[in-house]
């Protein structure tokens, strides 16, 4: 994936490798990662629980618990700077300011003893020149920006709804007009009909104020309907990297097209869904060579040897598998 | 605040316990005019006396008025007791709120001192450090306030471990909030409850062991009344004249409550999940 240089990057990351280490052993959460996220685009990251796309969303912030979370290597250059080089209060300067991050769970990502207005204008007033009263008259702007009406701006956390807290979740994230809007989940703990408002108020904004998103999910209709690019992650590692139309037209890797097998198909009258074999691996014990050739239906010996490097089976289409079929539903 | 008072004010307890302890300090203020006679006038005609239209409470073993002597000594239980529960409130809860927030080395080092110093009954710490300080009423507060910094040190401690796991704890540090920051808008806020239900009840128990330093002669001198003091005073007379400890006992009694019914209350005002 390195391959591409004209194109103007917003963030870089390169060979990023995340590890915890415990006391019953070295958890590899993310292994030689490389992303590359373009100005204004969005980035789908997809995988199963545990794969390790949480981790890279907080290593790119460097909120990495630690100990027991190491940063082994890798650099990730955003708006040309490595974040992984600079000074801790520099850092600061850029969560929030430059990257903001929306969480997983609006219920317990607010504060709960403090009014929205004041969660919204904290953020403000860390990032920019501006006073208390200024702060809080943008918060406002800010919610109504969100659909909630500014009379509820000296409301606490818990008198709201679910969306409206993840509403307010965004109001803060965007309050300092951030390059780079990382999401975990963002809809994972609402109703479906909450989701589909959410998504689509994130959507509007993200043009708005011309931001780059990274969306972190495991469902793919969602990254159907927003992203440009899509990384699929399977234990620590992306095996599939495409731009949206050649990955949902073309998927090439195994576990790829494993994954849209088990998407329920409404025409077809099946007893059983479709699954993939097998259980992610354990993060502490990997298995040899390629990561997925225990559960692969396509695996032949030599995948427990040696690990398979990337390879451009479309022009800007990655996958890392050497045996990736280019024909849809073969295999798995 | 005026949002917190006004919740206050539904509870008719919490308001009993504001009104007493208003109370308790205009009059610790206003002794000097409200005292019908000064505090260590003696009349030695008129001792043991029961309460009567001149000494409205009686009179003690010297004929001193009882009435007076509470309230002189309004002023010092009241200083000892917030004043030490302060101390110990911001060093305890520094020292707490450090270990709990950076865990680790830092917490066990703090840790391990504060289990050292409970590991000694709070009396004799007191006791050990009053006599090192010598006596009088600064050294007083001071006593009691750091015997009881290990206290509020575990309970914050207790309660910052519980909150810093929260994911708004790390929504904050997204945000670019720094840790001081962390600590003191997000962590301390939401922590209070114990907090200030501790303190309340220190309040009251730091009253307690000052009274138990004077009473040694470690704490307030003589004449000048301390409730503690004119307790055990009037210790040797209690089957003949009652009435000498059972004012001052009254008045501690009636203080801690006021303190407890205040302190409920106040936790209940300052959650926003219980406002109606």
């Amino acid at each position: 994936m390195t391959t591409d240089n004209k194109r103007d990057l917003l963030l870089d990351v390169q060979d990023l490798t995340i590890h915890y280490v415990t006391d019953n052993g070295t958890v590899h959460a993310v292994e030689n990662l490389n992303l590359q996220l373009g100005h204004g685009e969005t980035l789908g990251f997809v995988g199963e629980t545990g794969a390790g796309k949480t981790t890279t969303a907080l290593g790119i912030m460097r909120l990495i618990p630690s100990p027991p979370g190491v940063i082994k290597s890798g650099k990730i250059i955003f708006e040309g700077e490595d974040l992984l080089s600079m000074s801790e209060a520099d850092m600061r300067g850029v969560r929030g300011g430059r990257i903001a991050m929306i969480f997983q769970d609006p219920m317990t990502s607010l504060n709960p003893v403090m009014t929205v207005d004041k969660q919204i204008a904290e953020m403000i007033k860390l990032h920019r020149n501006v006073g208390e009263a200024e702060s809080l008259k943008l918060a406002g702007d800010m919610l109504e920006l969100v659909g909630i009406r500014r009379e509820r701006m000296k409301d606490y956390p818990h008198q709201f709804s679910g969306g409206m807290k993840q509403r307010v979740v965004i109001a803060i994230a965007l309050a300092c007009d951030p390059g780079l809007l990382i999401a975990d989940e963002p809809t994972t703990a609402l109703d479906v009909t909450i989701q589909a408002q959410v998504l689509e108020l994130m959507k509007d904004l993200k043009r708005r104020f011309a931001a780059s998103m990274i969306l972190i999910t495991h469902d793919l209709g969602i990254v159907a309907d927003i992203c440009d690019t899509v990384a699929i992650m399977y234990a620590g590692r992306v095996v599939e990297y495409a731009d949206k139309r050649s990955l949902y037209s073309n998927p090439a890797h195994p576990y790829t097209v494993g994954l849209f097998n088990s998407v329920p198909d409404l025409d077809s009258d099946v007893e059983e869904l479709n699954t993939i074999p097998g259980l992610m691996p354990d993060p502490m014990e990997l298995p040899t060579g390629c990561t997925f050739h225990p559960r692969c239906l396509r695996a032949v010996p030599e995948c427990s040897v040696s690990k398979p490097g990337m390879i451009e089976v479309e022009p800007g289409h990655f996958v890392a598998c050497p045996h990736a079929g280019s024909k849809r539903g073969s295999g798995v | 605040m005026a949002e917190v008072f006004f919740r206050l004010a539904k509870s008719p307890l919490a308001m009993f316990g504001l009104a007493f302890i208003l109370l308790l300090v205009f009059v610790a203020i206003f002794a000097d005019v409200l005292a019908p006679y000064p505090f260590q006038k003696q009349n030695l005609m008129h001792s043991f006396e029961t309460p009567s239209a001149s000494f409205l409470l009686g009179t003690d073993e010297f004929g001193r008025d009882i009435l007076s002597r509470l309230i002189y000594g309004a002023r010092v239980s009241l200083q000892v007791g917030f004043i030490a529960v302060g101390i110990a409130l911001v060093v305890g809860g520094m020292l707490g709120a450090l270990s709990g927030y950076y865990g680790g080395w830092i917490d066990n080092a703090i840790m391990r001192v504060m289990d050292v110093l409970l590991s000694i009954p709070q009396t004799l710490l007191a006791i050990a450090i009053a006599a090192a300080l010598g006596p009088g009423l600064f050294n007083l507060m001071i006593a009691v306030g750091i015997s009881a910094v290990p206290t509020y040190a575990r309970i914050v401690r207790g309660s910052v471990l519980s909150i810093r796991g929260m994911e708004f704890i790390e929504a904050a540090k997204a945000v670019g909030s720094s840790d001081t920051r962390i600590i003191l808008r997000h962590i301390i806020p939401n922590s209070m409850a114990p907090i200030i239900v501790q303190s309340t009840l220190g309040v009251a128990s730091a009253i307690l062991n000052a009274a138990g330093l004077s009473f040694i002669g470690l704490g307030i001198q003589p004449p000048y009344p301390e409730w503690g003091a004119m307790l055990s005073g009037g210790r040797q007379y209690i089957r003949d004249y009652p009435h000498l400890t059972l004012y001052p006992g009254l008045a501690i009694m009636l203080t801690i409550l006021a303190l407890n019914f205040l302190g409920d209350g106040l936790r209940d005002a300052l959650d926003p999940k219980l406002k109606r």
